[in-house]
């Protein structure tokens, strides 16, 4: 097994702790106490951190220095045997997720679009902006990120291999490309961030959508009608993992013509959407997420709640319709702008 | 004789609604469970309470046997004419006649299906709603009623015969009678405080009348509904974990669930959980008392709620659920049937073990379940099997499951729901000779020639 790519020295010099002081969930008297908390998560010590983490992702982007924060905690998590969910949750969704084998050899061809494990998204790869898309989807590809959710590493390293290895053998190998459009960006941060930290040789070219859909609307230009409305991005937590696409975002919008509002809970701020906590039985500040998300958004006026991640839109998009905002993924936004 | 009955029964209905064609014999002679066919010399569909009694006075003078029948659907064969004779089908009598919105109760005819009466609330009064069973819509009221049937609200409301106010029924003898408050004053709004006759033709199979109208107990309709899914891999702890999740008070349904398809599910008990609210506030209070109630076992992580966004919650918010007709479908070919045993909640895990080890002995495709009735009092727990009806091996080794299932139902403390003859046979031969000798007279004194459903409640 090939540990957690991390380095023990980088955290003792760190002079901000940025990992749990920026954290929007734990709360630490002071520095001090950060740090102690982060040296002992190093040291495989018991932490009140590894029992409290949300699970937000939020730390892998606000270390400054790389040095994979989240992923070395939940490795701890496991070590432990601290489960953030109990363990029928985890066990049954190990089991609906768990590779089937159903899997065949289609001939595919560029752009191949990654839809996950998640092939009632399939409508959404269509229009000018997936012209001549291949999709490809289904749970033996399945980028099996979640696991970080569940202090599940063990599943990462054992299943993320095996989804690879099936998209290079009955995809990748004999397309004409080796790029690999990731549809969700869980996805792109499974084959790019989680890859490199946990050691995981990925022989195709990940693509995250945003600079498929920056590249697509350069070409589609002239077909695009401004939307001219207000949107509410809710900024997922696998968007941690790549942070660098949330500027690209911004160039999307800008494009298309949607204005981004600024709000409280957005780019390092995001909150977490609130499906997590649910899994973790804390229905409570689930709803206080949900609240304040929604509250957010209301209050800078925006038309469109727009989802990155199809996970939080299936948990917060019925509130939000409710609220009078129209909940939609990025995708279907661009699409309306092309007149898809 | 024969044609002679025919011809008489078109003299009280018309011609249109009689018929003794090999056809129409044929297909009253089942139902979709494992008993063998037994067809009647006539079917008859009255209009009325008045041709309802017409029917039964002429089965007197010719001493024929009658069946009343609502939709067929009870599987156990209760609806086959035994011994020949007429099969009275209620189905034109679906009619509303009244609902009161205050007192909460509607008034229906004797053949009125589950699905008219959603209906016609959901169109002239969305405030309330009925106790609907997972059965198909045109399952009729009075049949899942006389079967002491259970349903969406029964953790709420009891078993649907609990939420009867009062019946008009045709005596054996041609006599029409009113039970419940009907009988006093016109209206329908209870059974209390007068003798309670209601019970001469509840778990009676059809044996000792017919009933023509009836009142139930409307519950209010809330704009809020959501469900939780309880998940433990111990049955040990199942009947705690309900008594706890009842004792909450505020869920209208609760249904624990276990089958080894789709796979994941297989080992895990389930517990689904359905309430409702006429504010979202309210309903995350009635959520919050739920989950608080077994925090104990998901802060000892040994069970938790299934984590389900809104758009997932839908199809277990279906009312009637669709996943008992899916499983039906499991071997293809139509055939299933189950053992329903009402019984103690402590028997559940018991329950569950014996029909793990029934079905892995007979090598039938299994669900097994739950409905708890009332705040925890008892459980209507199933033990479903489905098998394929062209296939005489299949339906002999879903029907020698069944007959284990009754037998160890019985054994562990539980009575076999809607029982079918075999399963009859079985609880008579359990049951306190007095209470049997009781039964009979009251048969005897009301049905003299016996000539109602005969063949069943007997040794």
């Amino acid at each position: 097994m090939n540990p957690i790519k991390f380095d023990p020295d980088v955290c003792v010099n760190c002079e901000t702790v940025d990992c749990l002081m920026k954290c929007q969930y734990i709360n630490f008297n002071d520095m001090s106490e950060a740090k102690e908390e982060k040296l002992k998560i190093n040291d495989g010590k018991s932490s009140r951190v590894l029992d409290e983490c949300l699970t937000c992702y939020a730390c892998q982007e606000y270390c400054p220095f790389g040095n994979n924060p989240f992923y070395l905690l939940v490795e701890r998590q496991e070590e432990k045997g601290i489960l953030p969910s109990p363990r029928p949750i985890i066990e049954e969704q190990l089991r609906m997720m768990k590779p089937k084998g159903r899997i065949s050899k289609e001939a595919v061809s560029g752009p191949v679009v990654d839809m996950c494990a998640f092939p009632m998204l399939t409508g959404c790869v269509r229009g000018k902006l997936f012209e001549g898309a291949s999709i490809i989807v289904g749970t033996d590809i399945f980028c099996n990120i979640m696991w970080l959710h569940f202090a599940k590493n063990s599943t990462i390293r054992e299943r993320v291999p095996e989804a690879i290895d099936n998209i290079m053998t009955y995809y990748m190998k004999e397309a004409d490309t080796d790029e690999l459009i990731c549809f969700h960006d869980e996805c792109y941060g499974t084959y790019t961030s989680v890859a490199d930290a946990y050691a995981i040789d990925v022989p195709f070219k990940p693509v995250h959508q945003f600079d498929y859909y920056k590249e697509r609307l350069a070409v589609l230009n002239e077909s695009i009608t401004p939307i001219n409305a207000k949107i509410a991005y809710q900024r997922p937590c696998s968007n941690r993992l790549c942070p660098r696409t949330d500027n690209v975002l911004d160039d999307i919008f800008e494009a298309i013509g949607a204005e981004r509002v600024p709000r409280t809970y957005d780019r390092e701020n995001a909150l977490c959407c609130g499906g997590v906590p649910r899994a973790h039985q804390r229905d409570e500040l689930a709803d206080e997420l949900v609240e304040k998300n929604i509250d957010d958004m209301k209050a800078y006026g925006a038309t469109y709640c727009v989802f990155n991640c199809p996970f939080c839109m299936a948990t917060l998009g019925q509130e939000v319709a409710e609220q009078g905002l129209m909940p939609i993924l990025v995708s279907d936004l661009i699409q309306i702008a092309l007149g898809d | 004789m024969t044609t002679d009955l025919i011809a008489q029964l078109g003299e009280i209905v018309g011609p249109r609604f009689v018929s003794g064609e090999a056809e129409e014999r044929y297909l009253y002679s089942m139902d979709q469970g494992t008993m063998p066919p037994s067809e009647p010399d006539a079917v008859v569909m009255p209009a009325n309470t008045d041709d309802v009694q017409k029917i039964v006075r002429l089965a007197n003078t010719l001493n024929v046997p009658i069946v009343p029948m609502g939709a067929g659907l009870v599987l156990s064969g209760l609806t086959r004419a035994l011994r020949g004779g007429i099969i009275l089908d209620m189905k034109r009598m679906n009619h509303v006649l009244e609902v009161n919105p205050y007192s909460r109760y509607a008034v229906v005819e004797g053949g009125t299906s589950q699905g008219m009466l959603k209906a016609y609330l959901k169109k002239h009064h969305p405030g309330l709603k009925h106790s609907m069973p997972d059965a198909p819509p045109i399952a009729t009221l009075a049949g899942n009623i006389c079967i002491h049937g259970s349903g969406h609200l029964s953790v709420l409301g009891g078993s649907h015969s609990d939420m009867l106010t009062g019946m008009e029924v045709v005596l054996p003898s041609g006599d029409i009678v009113r039970t419940g408050s009907c009988s006093v004053t016109g209206e329908w709004f209870g059974r209390s405080p007068l003798p309670d006759l209601s019970g001469l033709f509840l778990g009676w199979s059809g044996t000792t009348g017919i009933v023509t109208k009836l009142g139930i107990k409307l519950f209010p309709n809330y704009k809020h509904n959501d469900v939780l899914i309880f998940v433990s891999e111990n049955a040990d702890v199942m009947p705690d974990m309900i008594s706890k999740l009842t004792g909450t008070q505020v869920a209208e349904d609760m249904t624990p669930w276990m089958t080894p398809k789709p796979e994941w599910a297989r080992g895990f008990l389930h517990i689904n959980i359905a309430f409702g609210a006429h504010t979202k506030k309210e309903l995350v209070f009635k959520r919050n008392l739920l989950q608080a109630s077994v925090k104990h076992y998901i802060d000892d992580k040994v069970a938790g709620f299934l984590p389900l966004p809104p758009p997932q919650k839908g199809r277990f918010l279906k009312i009637p659920s669709p996943d008992l007709a899916r499983f039906a479908d499991l071997r293809k070919g139509g055939g299933f049937e189950y053992v329903g045993a009402i019984m103690g909640i402590e028997h559940f895990p018991e329950a569950y073990r014996e029909g793990l080890a029934i079905a892995e002995k007979y090598q039938v495709g299994y669900s097994l379940g739950a409905r708890i009735i009332g705040a925890g009092h008892c459980m209507m727990f199933f033990f479903a099997y489905a098998f394929n009806r062209a296939d005489p091996d299949d339906i002999k080794r879903a029907s020698d499951a069944l007959e284990a299932t009754n037998e160890a139902a019985l054994k562990m403390g539980g009575i076999p729901w809607k029982a079918e003859l075999p399963s009859q046979k079985q609880i008579i031969e359990k049951m306190d000779p007095s209470t049997f000798s009781l039964m009979n007279q009251i048969r005897d004194m009301l049905d003299a020639n016996r000539i109602m459903n005969p063949g069943n409640w007997e040794k």
